[in-house]
């Protein structure tokens, strides 16, 4: 890592506006060398616009992109040059076997003979590929296309990686391989942007920002932004009747959600609202109906929690 | 790296992956191969304006020895089966279940009034006159032979390019224009819209792969398509079918190339109006369906009113056609047609601009 204010992606003020509507919202945007930066959000949030934009394939209405210091709205070639790209979907050819998509992959970023050989050969060994090469990538199992996926966007050894939900689908274990090699390739000093909505794999990111409407309502570390307190606070009920509690919660006045998680349950109450209140009419309920209570205490925060309290501050 | 240089490098792979998906298709393989010669056995052997074997029925009432030796000098025109009915009424049942053409009719008093009645299925205009005329034109002539007379003025008729007006050379070589055609419109539109549908398309814009060198790598392809079909067809017409080939090939090269510009961009134009491999066919369809009606192929354009022939101006199958007719049957010299293929260039241009700007 060089120094904190050289990134490898910047992006400043950055907006997108399809008629009325503002898909992305004046968003800053930077990832330094070796970070592994995620962009969170629902669907329609803004995220794939923003991603899009970065990667050059759909210019932005306002606002400056700067990827490994090279201009990408007046510069989009060059710039594409130094990224690799991973789409949601295989996007590679199906009718192509792996071998001939990577060949193409590597010609299409200028790389001819010898040197083609040797990148192609090295990325279907990081991926292990190579037993697969001669398979239609389009009969390929998803995980495999996904690791095809990020072959073809790390021949020209790019220095910088976009990741759009580049795990959807995938089954666990390989989701996990996935994130290994992430964390391998950060570590060589790639800067990596990886849009995702599962919360655990937000978890395994340097850094992160949420997404809402077209602008960025929260950023920060993982760590820091489980640390921010909630407003409305969780109580966790471990109670092999909670399936009777969790009818019964719905009707308290201080219950804001029950949410099953687990076998447990997590109830959130309303913002100012005092915990005893509510550990008094579980008390209540659980004598008066004979429902046993194993466990109950407030909750540890998740980054849901986190994320749901920053939403719902933010719709007022 | 030189910017050219990894721009040849870019098209080189990018024409690489074209011809192996085209190649490796078996369903591109068919329809490259399969729709051009089942187009050149329709056309070669069923599709025909001459009258052969005409069934036709025959009253005869007056059966008088004039009669008779009429009905004997149609039939020896050969062009004409002739089947003997009692009456009028059987006749046109006959014809109204197709079983037979015309109806010849001789009345009772045919010796006084000299009248022989034609009836013709005007179902179906263009045989009906065709018969009409021609079995009019057999009697005329045995009738003035049997009296001993001279015909009133000798017309002696010739046809170049083709002796015997026979339709085939010229519907075979059309076959060409129009397989051209169909083939590299709905081979641009398509493969350029299920880029779109399956995200390959965009997953190629995020290299430094400019939209320009993929739409001259995917129309190269298909344009060698184009090509191939050309030669494909005319070996099969001179070898098969004994059209003959009396131009020069490198005429016909140079206006399937102009030609291909055109076909090429509008199925560019289609693939830019497209979401869906389906709808580009549809559309396709749509426009190549009056293309070839207004361009000569099989109705001559002279026959059409005024304000229609003017729009065939803006055809370019018209000009190939023109051209692809005179390579095989005329062989008249390459600048005889200049304007032709000027047109055809002028349109082949204003099309690629159309559709590359619809693109952008």
């Amino acid at each position: 890592m060089k120094t904190d204010t050289a990134p490898l992606i910047r992006a400043e003020d950055l907006s997108r506006r399809f008629g009325e509507f503002t898909a992305v919202d004046r968003i800053q945007v930077a990832v330094h060398p070796g970070e592994v930066f995620g962009l969170l959000g629902a669907n329609g949030a803004g995220k794939t616009t923003a991603i899009r934009m970065l990667c050059g394939m759909l210019p932005p209405t306002d606002g400056r992109i700067e990827v490994a210091g090279v201009d990408m709205v007046r510069h989009a070639r060059r710039a594409r040059g130094q990224i690799g790209y991973v789409a949601q979907r295989f996007s590679l050819y199906g009718d192509l076997t792996v071998l001939e998509n990577l060949k193409l992959q590597a010609g299409l970023y200028g790389l001819t003979g010898v040197r083609r050989r040797d990148r192609v050969d090295a990325t279907l060994h990081l991926l292990n590929l190579t037993d697969r090469q001669a398979v239609m990538a389009g009969t390929l199992p998803l995980g495999y296309q996904q690791r095809l996926g990020l072959a073809a966007a790390l021949l020209h050894e790019p220095q910088v990686l976009f990741l759009d939900e580049p795990t959807s689908g995938v089954d666990p274990m390989a989701r996990q391989r996935f994130w290994e090699l992430i964390y391998t390739l950060a570590d060589s000093g790639i800067g990596i942007l990886v849009t995702t909505h599962y919360m655990d794999e937000a978890l395994f990111c340097d850094r992160l920002a949420l997404m809402q409407a077209g602008r960025i309502v929260a950023e920060g570390e993982p760590e820091t932004l489980l640390r921010r307190p909630l407003p409305t606070p969780i109580l966790e009920l471990d109670s092999p009747d909670a399936v009777i509690f969790e009818r019964l919660a719905q009707d308290w006045p201080e219950v804001r959600e029950v949410i099953p998680h687990a076998g447990q349950l997590r109830i959130r109450l309303h913002a100012g609202t005092d915990p005893a209140a509510l550990r008094a009419r579980i008390d209540q309920a659980a004598t008066a109906r004979r429902l046993t209570v194993t466990a109950l205490h407030p909750a540890t925060p998740e980054l849901e929690d986190a994320f749901v309290a920053v939403l719902e501050e933010n719709d007022g | 790296m030189n910017p050219m240089r990894a721009s040849l490098i870019r098209l080189r792979v990018l024409l690489g992956k074209e011809f192996l998906q085209l190649l490796r298709d078996p369903r591109m393989r068919f329809f490259m191969i399969i729709p051009p010669l089942f187009q050149l056995m329709a056309f070669g052997y069923a599709a025909s304006f001459d009258v052969h074997h005409a069934e036709i029925a025959v009253v005869d009432q007056a059966q008088t020895a004039t009669t008779r030796e009429l009905l004997a000098a149609v039939a020896a025109t050969g062009s004409f089966t002739l089947h003997y009915l009692p009456d009028v009424a059987t006749a046109s049942v006959s014809i109204d279940r197709g079983q037979v053409r015309a109806l010849l009719r001789f009345a009772p008093d045919f010796e006084t009034k000299h009248t022989a009645q034609i009836i013709a299925d005007g179902s179906d205009s263009n045989s009906a006159q065709m018969i009409t005329g021609q079995l009019s034109q057999a009697l005329q002539h045995s009738a003035q032979t049997s009296a001993g007379l001279d015909p009133p003025i000798q017309v002696e008729e010739r046809a170049w390019f083709n002796d015997n007006l026979d339709d085939r050379p010229y519907f075979v070589p059309g076959i060409i224009a129009t397989i051209v055609l169909i083939t590299t419109v709905i081979l641009t539109a398509m493969t350029i819209v299920r880029e779109r549908e399956f995200g390959t398309l965009e997953r190629l814009l995020v290299t430094p792969v400019a939209r320009l060198e993929f739409l001259v790598a995917k129309m190269a392809a298909v344009a060698s398509v184009g090509l191939f079909d050309v030669l494909l067809i005319s070996v099969i017409a001179v070898m098969w079918f004994d059209v003959p080939f009396r131009g020069n090939i490198v005429g016909l090269l140079a206006g399937s190339g102009l030609f291909l510009m055109s076909t090429l961009g509008i199925g560019l134009l289609i693939s830019s109006y497209s979401d869906t491999q389906q709808q580009a066919q549809l559309l396709a369809f749509f426009v190549i369906q009056p293309m070839v009606v207004l361009s000569g192929f099989a109705f001559p354009i002279q026959n059409m009113p005024e304000g229609v022939q003017w729009l065939t101006w803006l055809n370019p199958l018209r000009y190939y056609l023109l051209i692809i007719r005179d390579v095989f049957l005329k062989g008249s010299p390459v600048g005889t047609h200049g304007f032709e293929y000027g047109m055809m260039a002028a349109l082949g241009i204003a099309t690629l601009l159309l559709s590359l700007r619809r693109v952008k």
